[in-house]
């Protein structure tokens, strides 16, 4: 085994475990935009489709690079949109207006240097 | 590595971060957004990066840009538009169509890779990677052909029903046979054509795989079609040396093994027990006794309204049956005069309500209800006894008590404690049973009332009465 080899397969598990416990601690609520923003992330084969282009020079080639290219943007850009879509939704409170906006559906990103002194 | 490829595969790494953080971010409704956005900043990263790489290879040929461009141009306006055009009912669907393609581009590039070594080596070369190619085409062809069925199923353009033939079984188990001997074959002996055998078995295993399973367990399959896309794209990390392809399909990979263990949890089923059939399969099927002894009390809407405008407490169990009705605005209209005038309000969500883990929440997220109401099983049920009115629209197996004791198709599920509430109306189109295909016991209770309408036109004719009751 090469060591490119086990390196790849030490980050490949401790990702797995990385995403078991990150993911652990997703709430019902939000499974399905989960689901959703784990779809959108596994596009990420559009960087291998687009890495196709490196070596193609061959008709295959150039439809294999077309082909994954396409599969993969549409699941990349219509999985973020869509996840974004629905998480826009998810609101604390009702909304009496529409002026009452996304501004109030969280707390201020807390910046770790912006407030250094919130616990001590 | 010479150090131009170090520093990209850390600009990798710094987009792989970016995933695991916006996952991270989605544990709370009020940082999820924030969420993906750093994930899509991971995204742009990665592409952006590749882009760098190639042009610093210099070997693209002008096709070869073009191929690629035109390729994702086109794949993200078809993806942009789906998403802008969903109904938040068919969200399965668009997500099973996202797992298909993400798993084709997968098996693709492992195609892909496959043929390059080969044009580089000659036949039967056999690299440290022939393994993950294997793996990759294996998976992402049985995910692409698997979800594309699924999403067919959910949309009803194919029976929702499971297909069984004669011999069906056979032939599935005959495929998987195939599918892997090619692929053990090309551990030892590397060519194209054992590799197309392993497209093709794989992609027609897919088919048969989901086919036999009803509609009911969907939800299930997408989430582990979903986990088989992430472990597609992570192989097609190791056949192209990508670290970024492996965290991220890992991570996808984690995420839809977790979720189909808590829906087959959710349903007291085991993942062995869907994917081979249960319900509605045949000899699974129960038959229904109609409930000739069993008393039903059908009231109206203006009885119905009496109880709820006169309740302190009210708990609504939304089913996939409103979603189907689009009574989710409704819904929240009628919770939003009976909170007007200082009743209590929430929702009582069962893990497997809609048609995909957490669906029902999107559905009534999308209806504007604030997501603090929306209350998961272990967190309402002790509710139930405090409760006045439970109010039960769409929702069936879901709130069968016989599911607390043996001998019933549903036995040992967890079940919201409907029958806890001090006393339930039921909006239901008619007696017609569940997907578990028995009767509900919960409609014969002394304290539950029948009230016979579609959802979306009760809620309305409820909200109506409730006005008028209240002023």
């Amino acid at each position: 085994m090469s060591t490119a080899l086990v390196t790849d397969l030490t980050i490949f598990v401790l990702a797995l475990l990385i995403g078991i416990e990150v993911i652990g601690k997703v709430p019902a609520t939000l499974h399905t935009p989960l689901m959703s923003a784990a779809n959108s992330i596994h596009g990420i084969v559009l960087v291998g489709a687009m890495l196709i282009g490196v070596s193609a020079h061959t008709v295959v080639g150039y439809v294999l690079a077309f082909v994954a290219s396409f599969f993969a943007a549409a699941n990349v850009v219509g999985g973020y949109a869509v996840t974004g879509r629905m998480l826009k939704m998810f609101r604390r409170k009702a909304q009496p207006t529409a002026a009452a906006g996304p501004t109030e559906t969280g707390p201020k990103p807390v910046a770790a240097s912006s407030e250094p002194n919130h616990r001590a | 590595m010479d150090s131009f490829s170090t520093n990209i595969q850390l600009v990798y790494v710094l987009a792989a971060a970016c995933f695991v953080v916006g996952l991270h971010l989605m544990n709370s409704p009020a940082t999820a957004r924030r969420g993906n956005q750093v994930s899509i900043a991971g995204m742009v990263i990665a592409v952006l990066v590749t882009v760098v790489l190639l042009i610093h290879d210099g070997t693209v040929t002008g096709v070869g840009w073009t191929v690629i461009i035109v390729g994702a141009l086109l794949g993200s306006v078809v993806g942009l538009h789906a998403s802008r055009t969903v109904q938040m009912t068919a969200m399965p669907q668009l997500v099973s169509m996202f797992n298909a393609v993400g798993g084709g581009a997968a098996a693709l590039v492992a195609v892909y890779g496959y043929l390059e070594a080969e044009s580089r080596h000659g036949g039967g070369v056999l690299g440290s990677t022939t393994v993950f190619t294997v793996l990759d085409v294996l998976i992402g062809s049985v995910t692409f052909t698997g979800s594309l069925i699924a999403a067919g199923k959910l949309q009803g353009v194919i029976t929702g029903q499971p297909v069984i033939f004669a011999g069906s079984r056979a032939l599935n188990v005959a495929l998987a046979v195939i599918a892997i001997g090619a692929a053990a074959f090309m551990l030892t002996t590397a060519s194209l054509p054992a590799l197309l055998v392993v497209v093709l078995a794989a992609l027609a295993f897919g088919v048969l795989m989901v086919l036999p399973i009803g509609g009911a367990d969907m939800p299930v399959v997408i989430s582990l079609l979903n986990a088989f896309t992430g472990t597609a794209v992570a192989m097609a990390g190791f056949v192209i040396g990508n670290w970024a392809l492996i965290v991220a399909g890992a991570l996808v990979g984690a995420s839809g093994g977790i979720l189909t263990k808590l829906m087959a949890d959710a349903m007291n089923r085991s993942l062995a027990n869907i994917i081979i059939g249960g319900f509605g399969t045949g000899d699974a099927l129960v038959a229904s006794a109609v409930a000739g002894d069993a008393q039903i009390r059908a009231i109206a809407a203006d009885d119905a309204a009496i109880q709820l405008a006169y309740a302190s407490k009210v708990i609504i169990v939304p089913g996939y049956g409103l979603a189907a009705a689009q009574a989710q605005h409704g819904v929240a209209e009628l919770a939003a005069v009976l909170e007007s005038h200082g009743i209590e309000v929430s929702y009582a969500i069962h893990p497997v309500a809609g048609r995909m883990p957490g669906h029902m929440n999107v559905l009534l997220a999308e209806a504007n209800v604030p997501y603090p109401q929306l209350k998961e099983m272990d967190e309402i049920n002790p509710e139930f006894a405090r409760t006045d009115v439970a109010l039960v629209i769409g929702a069936n197996d879901v709130t069968n008590p016989a599911a607390r004791r043996p001998g019933s198709a549903i036995s040992g599920m967890p079940i919201l404690d409907v029958d806890q509430a001090k006393s339930i109306i039921v909006v239901k189109r008619s007696m017609g049973t569940g997907y578990a295909g028995i009767d509900n016991e919960l409609y014969a209770n002394p304290k539950t009332s029948m009230y016979f309408a579609d959802a979306k036109k009760a809620v309305a004719e409820l909200t109506a009465a409730v006005k008028t009751l209240v002023g």
